[in-house]
């Protein structure tokens, strides 16, 4: 059943389905059932492989179909755009997917497709399959399926009981970008679907309050993506879009996409050499700030500083602009403060957090747990009285933030920063 | 003074028995045949007694988490034998501690503790790394074959977790370098296999590979949809070998399908 032909169209899908950014396999634990292949882990989920892009590889990633009756101009499967098309019959999809998982390859299916016909014929057959993966050949793995949108809520809550998490892509953070970019599309039909889809697990969490057995709803909750570059928008525009994000209940995870220039011919859209690699990776670790180091967007980008800095991380950035918060007592202060630090993280100040419990500690302490001074050391004070090479007592007051910026910045980091800012200087013009 | 055992785990906690027993305090634990070190006069030979390691581990038990157990005999898998005296001064520092005190198991701050910690979670990565690496293969009898050869004994870390995920299917996982394995039927639970004459198993141990007479007639197939899959998914735009290595090293690659 499965042919050299399936080799080519699974060859094809995976190409037109490697844009989406989202991999990760998180966010349930369901143990083995009896008669069925599969768990899920929850935790971080597990990445079975890494591509040459360094990018990990948990699910299989693959369109259905990367026929599209739409039109938006940074889309790779594109109506206009002149690439091989394809097609996988449902019997194929099913048994690679089964086979890959037994194998090991895999933790679950990311399904997605183009829009072919309209929104519900699509979906119906995006459902068809996830059915057949759980009731016929009783998977029980990890599925992530994106919702169409623009399809019924009768598919939506029936792919939510077999998918553990869906998604639908924001792409393009400012509503006016995104009619330039794709004039079919707007913001409220991305959020229509993101709004039943939390509808559903909300009632669901009611239900299972009551009957302990019902079934459940897309247990992983939902994610969406932003394409970062394409447009105009600021930093400011893209995290102010996630935060409101991440106070609904069912959002949990935003993903950043640097722009790639799939279509080089559309005026509307900017010619880059390579992504912004740097702006997304700063991107993201402002989107940890939001969610694990109890940080405000406000305290991130504001009017002042609508863009994130290329040259540093946005927690060192803003240690910069608030000297007067610093220096920081490790022995004393909360773990909020900790995670203040530039160069703490969540490990480091878990460890400092439990070891002062038996001992005042000293910089010696922290260098042999393992926690990376290198920036924190001028933003910290230990229990000890001299100066030495790890912890001077020229601190970020002695010193002044301008001081201090140059003595935290590698060449290295300026080279990639300017290289980048060149690649959108070229965009202004 | 030195004190000397056999290098089991039960020899660690007899030594820990004896040290409180003799009222001593030995300088260090050394596996039996090292090297002295230098003006050393008194060596005294641990005798293996699996009563005594039985009370120090009870006695453990009620003084030390969940976590911390599990923590230590995570770390005694690393099979590195310099984790022995950081394990044994850790154990002896859990019972001469008063009962009132917070529990050291948690003091990152002093370094046996610390030691003993570190090669743990070193242990915990490659386990999880197991979990991502594994690949079979299926045989014609429908057996799936694996083999790997981890740098710490983690088969029983992970067997548990493949027994969960791939309970209908038979599998069996090989390590390589220890010489056993797990073999799982499709019920029941994986049993703990070793080979009588290891140069006549149906696969070959360099690079994992089953034996053309013995793979599924489909597998051939199924492996290339595999490598057509990891090379059409990565963003060429966006090649980061560097990144791709520290997240896969290439130790593990000589058994992976996508990496032959």
């Amino acid at each position: 059943m499965l042919t050299d032909s399936t080799l080519e169209r699974l060859r094809i899908l995976a190409e037109s389905a490697k844009y989406d950014v989202s991999c990760s396999s998180s966010g349930t634990v369901r143990r083995g059932k009896q008669g069925m292949v599969g768990n899920t882990v929850g935790g971080l989920g597990i990445c079975h492989s890494f591509a040459d892009d360094g990018r990990c590889i948990s699910l299989l990633k693959v369109m259905l179909t990367n026929y599209c009756m739409y039109d938006c101009a940074y889309c790779v499967n594109r109506r206009s755009n002149d690439i091989k098309r394809a097609t996988l019959s449902v019997s194929e999809l099913v048994s690679i997917t089964m086979e890959f998982y037994r194998r090991n390859y895999i933790e679950g299916l990311f399904l997605s497709s183009g829009v072919v016909r309209n929104p519900d014929y699509t979906m119906e057959r995006l459902v068809a399959i996830v059915r057949d993966l759980r009731t016929v050949h009783r998977f029980n793995g990890y599925i992530h399926l994106k919702s169409i949108p623009g399809a019924s809520q009768e598919l939506l809550n029936e792919a939510g009981l077999y998918a553990d998490r869906m998604s639908v892509n924001i792409e393009i953070p400012r509503e006016e970008s995104l009619k330039l970019l794709a004039p079919e599309k707007d913001h409220q039909s991305v959020f229509q679907p993101m709004k039943l889809i939390q509808q559903g697990v909300l009632e669901n969490k009611e239900d299972r309050r009551r009957y302990r057995h019902a079934p459940r709803f897309v247990p992983a909750g939902q994610s969406t993506q932003m394409i970062v570059g394409a447009t105009k928008d600021s930093d400011r525009d893209i995290l102010t879009m996630s935060a409101a994000l991440y106070n609904q209940p069912t959002i949990r995870r935003v993903y950043y996409s640097g722009y790639i220039s799939v279509n080089t011919y559309d005026t509307r859209l900017p010619v880059l050499k390579q992504p912004p690699l740097v702006r997304e990776n700063r991107l993201y670790q402002a989107d940890w700030l939001l969610r694990f180091y109890h940080f405000k967007v406000e305290e991130i980008v504001d009017d002042l500083h609508p863009n994130l800095e290329l040259e540093m991380d946005p927690k060192l950035a803003w240690a910069l602009r608030h000297p007067e918060a610093f220096p920081i007592d490790i022995n004393t202060a909360d773990y909020e403060w900790l995670l203040r630090v530039p160069g703490l993280g969540t490990k480091s100040a878990w460890l400092i957090i439990n070891a002062r419990r038996a001992c005042r500690l000293t910089s010696e302490h922290l260098r042999k747990m393992g926690v990376v001074l290198k920036k924190a050391k001028y933003f910290i004070t230990c229990h000890e009285l001299t100066s030495s090479t790890l912890q001077p007592l020229r601190g970020i007051n002695e010193l002044g933030p301008d001081l201090l910026r140059p003595l935290l910045v590698s060449p290295h980091q300026r080279k990639l920063a300017e290289q980048e800012k060149q690649l959108s200087l070229n965009f202004e013009n | 003074m030195v004190y000397t055992f056999d290098g089991t785990m039960d020899g660690l906690l007899t030594a820990v028995f004896d040290t409180f027993d003799r009222h001593e305090q030995p300088e260090a634990l050394l596996t039996t045949g090292d090297a002295l070190p230098l003006f050393c006069e008194q060596v005294y030979e641990v005798i293996t007694d699996e009563e005594k390691a039985r009370r120090v581990w009870s006695g453990m038990e009620k003084r030390l988490s969940r976590e911390a157990l599990k923590l230590i005999t995570v770390g005694w898998l690393s099979e590195i034998s310099a984790l022995n005296n950081p394990l044994y001064q850790y154990i002896c520092k859990v019972f001469r501690q008063d009962a009132d005190a917070p529990s050291i198991e948690r003091n990152f701050a002093d370094p046996d503790v610390l030691e003993v910690t570190n090669i743990a979670r070193k242990v915990l990565h490659e386990q999880l790394r197991m979990k991502q690496f594994i690949r079979f293969q299926k045989a014609k009898d429908g057996t799936y074959l694996a083999v790997v050869s981890p740098d710490h004994n983690v088969l029983p870390l992970i067997i548990d977790h493949f027994a969960d995920r791939f309970r209908d299917q038979p599998w069996m996982i090989y390590d390589a370098r220890r010489h056993y394995g797990y073999y799982y039927e499709g019920t029941g639970h994986p049993v703990h296999i070793t080979f009588e004459d290891e140069s006549a198993v149906p696969f070959n141990l360099a690079d994992g590979k089953l034996n053309e007479d013995v793979l599924s007639s489909d597998d051939q197939l199924l492996q290339n949809l595999w490598r057509t899959y990891f090379k059409a998914i990565c963003i060429r735009e966006r090649i980061n070998p560097r990144k791709q290595l520290s997240d896969m090293p290439r130790r593990y690659w000589k058994y992976m399908t996508e990496k032959q």
